[in-house]
């Protein structure tokens, strides 16, 4: 069976054949399967962005090719279409898109565009806004009542009520606070887990990324770096190539990374669990011995 | 030591609109802030701390109580364009503090309403490109420059009109690890070398850990103040108001919840590291 | 992509053109429109050609890049040189097909009207092209200073001017930007009937209104930070002074003028 979702050998040049030519992807090719949930890191300038418009059909590729269950997405003007749907794309600061009267309004935009039943439109906004914490109340104010966490949600859930089966997301929580961060990622993993949807999250976060994600795709210089689980990625070979990058590696890794060069037996880590898993369980070996 | 900034029973409500009650954010506000300082003030989002930032160079006047900036009462109008100069203030949107369309003519800006010489301006916007490592961009148009270096121009704008202390509010918000940390070398650098005094506004532990004394501000009243290590030490408090410590002092206390005695005062992974090698090795 | 749209761009170089001052440009492409418009013979069309080309030559910008600029002039010229061909009067008659008469007269006007055109745009691009925004309205706030004493808000004017620069590429971006986000939403802006299409500019529209406010509430706080309190007190940076090579511009604009004032003087 064909993977849900294929780039093959993806190429975009912006500006081709001007002063200002610059390759934004080079050849780059990856699967994803339903239900992962995928951090996509690199510095500005990697070709993110560009990456991200390419998987709901914004942009054309140059050359190389994105399949969602196999099938072109330019193949038909009808499937490229389906794609916008299949693909729901949240850009950076997307509560500057809001623009309806009510929350409730700006949600359906989505699924109005997709020419649904109105029934099929309400359930949709209200199942939307309860993945995001939008109450009824809410629902019925006006988006720009908001407080800017909110805005961010009530934006989020605007995708989100398209019911994507690919969710991706670019910096979903910059500009927030450590509690607005959380409550956004809980969030988008409570929608990946309803709908055993894929999320795509890009962000300069290394932190939030190696927390949430169960595969990493690393972006330099419009190729892909590295792919792989945060354990895989997170190792001594692979930190200083990481921080040649520009990247930053979570703090806790290089607690433990240095732990590891001062001789004590641990695991690679980059979540607080793992952390003190790894630190409890050496202290339990220790009082046996 | 003397005093650059000084809050004394700030009191500030925004006005509401259409007959709506205002939003009151402080009601009793006190700090003094030391020249030459480095000083971070840290909240969650909606804690008062811009509006604290807007008080320091009279783009808001208190409801009630006094702000005094190197002596001045912010309320006096005489004052008003002494206190601008004596503190300068970088926004957290790059693109909406750069005002002209050549790097230069931007930094130029402030002197140029201070109506100093001409060839004053050029050594002094030299200076502050320089100083902020833009000499090479100053014929750029800003647009086309990285968040970091546009904010590094904004900073530059600031530092031209030669102030005694620089207000930032949350100037890493919109940037990329890159840009923050060449924002937050700079500022480091002028409050080193320059003996600038520093108000950091930010919500990022990580920044606020550089500042030499950290305020805590929730719902516009002061949780916590003093070094880094001391407040960054009192993690529950911090976690009541929607905050966390930085992941060092986290991992140590949360191995102090399973029956460790760790020290709360680590910031870098260097000296966690130790204390966890201490810890565990007999 | 939006992106590709320039307004006046401008070409930085360091040629003779460049370094003239701006208010030296100016007057000098008024004098050159003047003696455009001065100009009624194949003779003084020559003149005002071969010193365009002149000109054109010692700033060093690309030939190409006028006729990049014209493109979206192109409607206006077809429909100007048709006029002409077609509606002038004359004596030879060229060719007669139904009602439609094209007459020498008519040909050599419209061919005139269009180099008129022609010559106005290049020279005003050649200015735009060798001077940075910043110098241009630098000069035009200069050249008009004098307005001030019947209260004109010669500063006010300028300021926004160069605000104006500096917003446009931003605010092209954010167009794109938002154009994006709602694609992503399934918003259609190609298909539909003139209403629909309308319609379909909301999501835009209203996004781009809110952000443009939230900027320049933003920007005008930063200025007020940095201490603008309006043109009075103020100084500036970069002072314009006239040099050697301006009073010989001078000399060339006031030649130019008087040759093509000659020529007509003579009927060419």
């Amino acid at each position: 069976m064909a993977p849900f979702l294929e780039v093959k050998n993806l190429t975009h040049v912006y500006s081709a054949g001007t002063p200002f030519e610059h390759k934004a992807l080079d050849n780059v090719s990856f699967y994803l399967e339903r239900g992962e949930f995928v951090g996509v890191i690199g510095h500005t300038g990697s070709g993110k962005s560009t990456l991200m418009q390419h998987l709901n059909g914004l942009l054309k590729p140059d050359s190389g090719a994105v399949l969602l269950d196999g099938v072109d997405i330019w193949s038909d003007k009808k499937i490229t279409r389906q794609a916008r749907f299949r693909v729901g794309l949240v850009f950076q600061y997307p509560e500057y898109q809001l623009f309806e009267e009510t929350v409730y309004k700006d949600i359906a935009f989505g699924p109005r565009n997709m020419g649904l039943p109105a029934e099929e439109i309400d359930r949709r906004v209200r199942e939307a806004a309860g993945f995001v914490g939008i109450s009824d109340a809410q629902l019925a104010s006006s988006p720009f009542d908001l407080s800017g966490g909110q805005k961010r949600r009530a934006a989020i859930a605007g995708v989100i009520a398209m019911e994507p089966e690919l969710l991706i997301l670019d910096e979903p929580t910059a500009g927030l606070d450590p509690a607005g961060r959380e409550d956004i990622l809980a969030n988008i993993d409570g929608y990946r887990r309803a709908k055993n949807a894929t999320v795509m999250m890009v962000s300069h976060s290394m932190n939030d990324v190696a927390r949430m994600a169960d595969r990493l795709i690393v972006m330099n210089r419009a190729r892909i770096a590295m792919d792989g689980t945060p354990r895989e990625i997170f190792t001594l070979n692979h930190t200083q190539e990481l921080m040649d990058m520009g990247l930053d590696i979570p703090e806790l890794t290089r607690v433990f990374l240095r732990l590891r060069r001062m001789g004590l037996n641990v695991p690679v880590v980059y979540t607080m669990e793992q952390a003190v898993d790894a630190m409890t369980s050496l202290r339990g070996g220790t009082d046996h011995a | 030591m003397n005093t650059a900034i000084s809050v004394e029973h700030l009191a500030y409500t925004y006005p509401g609109v259409d007959n709506t009650p205002g939003v009151t954010v402080f009601e009793d506000l006190n700090l003094r802030i030391e020249e030459g300082s480095f000083v971070a003030i840290l909240g969650g989002n909606g804690c008062g701390k811009s509006t604290l930032a807007k008080h320091f160079n009279a783009i808001l006047l208190p409801c009630g109580g006094k702000v005094w900036v190197y002596g001045m009462d912010t309320s006096d109008e005489d004052k008003r364009i002494a206190v601008r100069r004596s503190a300068g203030m970088v926004f957290q949107n790059p693109d909406n503090q750069i005002v002209a369309n050549v790097v230069e003519e931007d930094v130029a800006f402030g002197p140029e309403n201070l109506g100093i010489a001409s060839p004053e301006i050029r050594r002094r916007v030299n200076q502050a490109l320089t100083q902020v490592g833009m000499y090479e961009y100053r014929e750029h148009a800003p647009h086309l420059l990285s968040g970091g270096q546009k904010q590094r121009v904004a900073i530059a704008g600031i530092i031209a009109m030669e102030p005694k202390c620089i207000v930032l509010d949350e100037p890493t918000a919109m940037l990329d690890p890159r840009g923050r940390r060449e924002v937050m070398e700079t500022v480091t650098r002028l409050n080193r070398e320059k003996n600038i005094t520093i108000v950091l506004i930010t919500h990022h532990m990580d920044e606020a850990a550089k500042a030499q004394r950290v305020i805590v501000l929730n719902q516009g009243k002061i949780a916590a103040d003093g070094t880094p290590e001391a407040v960054f030490s009192q993690v529950e408090l911090l976690h009541g108001i929607g905050l966390a410590s930085p992941d060092t002092v986290e991992l140590c206390w949360e191995l102090n919840q399973q029956g460790f005695a760790l020290p709360l005062d680590s910031l870098d992974p260097e000296e966690c590291a130790q204390i966890l090698y201490n810890a565990v090795k007999i | 992509m939006l992106k590709d749209i320039t307004l006046g761009q401008y070409f930085p170089g360091n040629s003779p053109i460049h370094r003239l001052d701006p208010r030296t440009k100016l007057v000098l492409l008024v004098a050159y429109i003047v003696a455009l418009f001065l100009a009624v013979s194949w003779v003084s069309y020559a003149v005002m050609l071969v010193f365009l080309i002149s000109v054109i030559a010692v700033s060093g910008v690309p030939p190409k890049s006028f006729f990049k600029g014209m493109k979206p002039l192109v409607f206006i010229l077809v429909f100007t040189g048709v006029l002409n061909l077609f509606f002038t009067r004359g004596e030879t008659v060229l060719l007669e097909v139904g009602f439609i008469v094209i007459t020498l007269e008519g040909l050599a006007r419209a061919i005139m009207m269009l180099s008129r055109i022609l010559m106005l745009v290049t020279g005003t691009f050649l200015l735009t092209y060798t001077t940075s925004p910043i110098a241009l309205t630098d000069g035009l706030e200069s050249l008009l200073s004098p307005l001030k004493k019947i209260r004109v808000p010669v500063h006010e004017l300028s300021m926004m001017m160069c605000i104006a620069l500096r917003f446009i590429p931003t605010l092209i971006e954010e167009t794109d930007k938002i154009m994006s986000a709602q694609k992503a939403r399934g918003a259609d802006f190609e298909s539909g009937k003139l209403m629909e299409r309308v319609r379909a500019l909301i999501p835009i529209l209203v996004p781009l209104f809110i952000s443009a406010f939230r900027r320049a509430d933003e920007l005008a706080t930063a200025m007020e930070c940095r201490c603008y309190q309006g043109g009075e007190g103020r100084t500036k940076m970069k002072l314009l002074h006239y040099k050697r090579r301006d009073f010989f511009a001078f000399g060339i604009g006031v030649v130019l003028v008087a040759v093509i004032c000659v020529l007509r003087r003579f009927g060419l």
